[in-house]
């Protein structure tokens, strides 16, 4: 396999104080979809824009398809397919003008035909795009990177604040794209899209990689795949977490807003000894339920933080 | 054969397959150009600031300040001995002028005066003289007194020492409306050129579409041009619409070519589009454009004699008001339109045009930017 995006000790500093980015080394391979998953100002915006070579790191190396920025800017634009995370097109323009335009700028674009087609917007072609819903507008926003027919298509954000049936559509054009040998790199901040869309990812956090790998090993890194979350009356303390820590089976404790979670590997041997020991302490217990662990589990467990503060 | 039918439904499924269409050289700035106009046409408020608004001004001011026959001068007659004798004078004087008389005792003809309903007070002295009370510092007040002695003393007697003779002349070329269309022509250049062109660049900067257009090969050049050359199209149209309102509903004669009056309408749209471009060329914000073109476009206004001429302004200013790209604009399209002066003859004001222009994109091209 052959690497389509690198990049290595990537700095940027914003007027001399705001690190968005500090030294992050990424490696993407041919036809793989990459993930970079963070909570809000993270520098997912400001890696992706440096690595589509729209800013100039502070500091560090970027190669996309072997080339770097300077030496081969315009030949490197015909082959990348970009969407932003926030941009508004012409709201007078139809769907159709506006695939168009885009498709004029390259040397062999698709037919907007085809495009229109493949992203579910032959309907709307003649529509106006400020009469477009939110999930139609980013999938026009695909729309015009997918019409030059690229080799590397990055997406910022794609399904922020789509509702989940839109974000399913625009999941199944980046895998058949993806299926086509297209290599993906885009951000995000929903675990779920992070793990049923990427191959691999990392978890980005101030601007630093803190965690990298596929959704599976992210999450058996956790040691439990389950976790067992549950609530008992009276206070807990730190020797109460520790005894927690020592049922069966259960690899790590953290307390969540007042409520415990157990990783556990097997759930059938804590949950009854879980149930002894909250008897036998004479408290009562006031919730529990189990699921499977998510890269939510993974983040917090490294930041002590959730992704998404809702 | 039949597989042959199926091959066009297999390669829908994988569109890699199908044959791409190549681009030449222009088609990126067709396109661009294509999508300006066609939402330049889509936006009610852009057809009418850019082309109905400037013709109902010129209507309005054509109408308002159209030529009408120099109106009678107004005068009280100070109501006492020798008023009715004085008015009996104006009345049978051999000067023929026609003036409105009032008889008024003092008081009334006085407030009369000072609210400007009459220009000249007089009042006979009663033993056969005059005296008059006028404002110097109104015109018409100055000339009332001048016709209404001439008058009076024609009236007495006098005689006039030479003969003279005089041939009245409003033809089209020196009224109001012909000095007005051309600068209402040369402003609206103005405003179009770089609303036109700053508006647009902040907005599609400030929704990030620039950032978006530079992450494809699109050729920036060709992105500048494009705009520029949807400002010719307007300019052409613009040009057609006050000209043919001019020469149609107020009888205006152009002595001009046409091709030399465009030609001067390119260089104002280019003129403008680079200060546009200049204005434009850092602004994140359409609020913080909007105040800075204001800023620029205000002086010319004022000074570069739209709607009257700039010669009323002291002679210290005049070196400031003539190196403004709009006063030579006006200047070119009056001397044009109204003198049919050729433009070998206005390379001046040509050459202040493109000063104007050429600093603003060079400079305009080193600050831009596109994010
Ligand atoms: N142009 C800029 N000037 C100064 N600071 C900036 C600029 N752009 C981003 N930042 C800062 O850099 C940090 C990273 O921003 P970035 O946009 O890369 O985050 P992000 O991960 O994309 O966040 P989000 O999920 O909200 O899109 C933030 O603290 C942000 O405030
Ligand atoms: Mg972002």
């Amino acid at each position: 396999m052959t690497i389509a995006v690198q990049c290595r000790d990537l700095r940027k500093t914003y007027d001399g104080k705001v690190e968005a980015v500090r030294g992050l080394s990424l490696e993407i391979q041919t036809g793989e979809c990459f993930g970079l998953l963070g909570p809000n100002g993270a520098g997912k915006t400001t890696t992706i824009e440096i690595l589509e070579g729209l800013l100039q790191p502070t500091s560090g190396e970027v190669s996309i398809l072997g080339h770097t920025w300077r030496e081969n800017k315009r030949e490197l634009r015909e082959l990348l397919g970009i969407s932003l995370q926030e941009t508004r097109l012409s709201e007078k323009l139809s769907v159709r003008e506006t695939i168009e335009l885009f498709a004029s700028f390259y040397r062999e674009p698709r037919s907007s035909d085809e495009v229109l087609e493949q992203l579910q917007l032959t309907e709307k072609a003649d529509a106006w795009v400020g009469k477009l819903s939110g999930g139609q507008r980013q999938r026009l926003a695909v729309a015009t990177a997918l019409v030059c027919n690229p080799k590397i298509l990055f997406l910022d954000e794609p399904t922020t604040g789509l509702d989940p049936q839109s974000r399913r559509q625009l999941w199944d054009i980046i895998r058949a794209f993806q299926r086509d040998g297209g290599t993906v790199l885009l951000t995000t901040h929903y675990m779920d899209e992070a793990e049923r869309l990427c191959d691999r990812l990392a978890i980005i956090d101030h601007g630093q990689i803190i965690a990298e790998g596929s959704p599976g090993s992210l999450i058996n890194r956790l040691g439990g795949h389950h976790v067992v979350e549950f609530a008992v009356s009276g206070n807990s303390d730190g020797a109460a977490l520790e005894a927690w820590r020592s049922l069966p089976s259960v690899e790590s404790v953290r307390e969540d807003d007042g409520m415990l979670a157990l990783h556990v590997k097997e759930p059938h041997l804590t949950i009854p000894a879980l149930l002894a020991a909250v008897a036998m302490r004479g408290r009562e217990l006031q919730h529990l339920s189990t699921r499977q662990a998510s890269l939510e589990d993974v983040f917090v467990q490294l930041t002590g933080r959730h992704l998404r503060e809702e | 054969m039949s597989v042959a039918q199926e091959t066009p439904a297999a390669s829908v499924k994988s569109p890699r397959s199908q044959a791409a269409r190549r681009n030449g050289r222009w088609a990126g700035y067709t396109h661009l150009l294509m999508a300006r106009m066609r939402e330049l046409k889509r936006e009610p408020e852009v057809v009418f600031w850019v082309f109905v608004f400037p013709l109902l001004l010129a209507l309005g001011l054509g109408i308002a300040f159209r030529n009408k026959p120099g109106e009678a001068a107004s005068v009280a007659i100070v109501a006492g001995a020798g008023a009715p004798e004085t008015k009996a004078m104006l009345e049978g004087s051999p000067h023929h002028a026609t003036f409105k008389i009032d008889v008024q005792n003092e008081a009334t003809a006085q407030k009369g005066f000072r609210l400007g309903k009459y220009d000249l007070v007089i009042a006979p002295d009663g033993r056969g003289g005059f005296q008059y009370r006028y404002d110097p510092a109104r015109t018409e007040s100055v000339l009332a007194r001048a016709e209404v002695d001439d008058a009076l003393q024609a009236a007495a007697g006098r005689k006039d020492a030479v003969a003279t003779t005089a041939v009245t002349s409003s033809a089209p070329g020196s009224r109001y409306i012909d000095f007005l269309i051309p600068g209402l022509l040369g402003m609206n250049l103005m405003n179009s050129g770089m609303w036109g062109i700053g508006f647009a660049l902040v907005d599609m900067r400030q929704r990030k579409l620039l950032k978006r257009f530079v992450a494809t090969p699109m050729r920036r050049g060709d992105f500048l041009l494009a705009l520029l050359s949807s400002r010719l199209v307007l300019m052409i149209i613009e040009i057609a619409l006050l000209l043919s309102l001019g020469i149609f509903v107020f009888h205006m004669r152009v002595l001009g070519s046409l091709f030399s009056i465009v030609l001067l309408g390119a260089a104002g749209a280019v003129t403008f589009g680079g200060l546009g471009l200049l204005t434009a060329s850092r602004a994140q914000k359409i609020e913080s454009v909007s105040g800075l073109m204001n800023l620029v476009m205000m002086p010319m206004w004022i000074f570069s004699g739209v709607f009257f001429s700039y010669e009323r302004f002291p002679t210290m200013l005049q070196p400031f008001v003539k190196i403004l790209p709009l006063t030579a604009l006006n200047d070119a399209l009056r001397a044009s339109i109204l003198e049919g002066t050729p433009l070998t003859h206005q390379w001046p004001r040509l050459l202040v045009m493109l000063l104007w222009g050429g600093i603003s994109f060079a400079l305009a091209l080193r600050w831009f930017r596109w994010t």
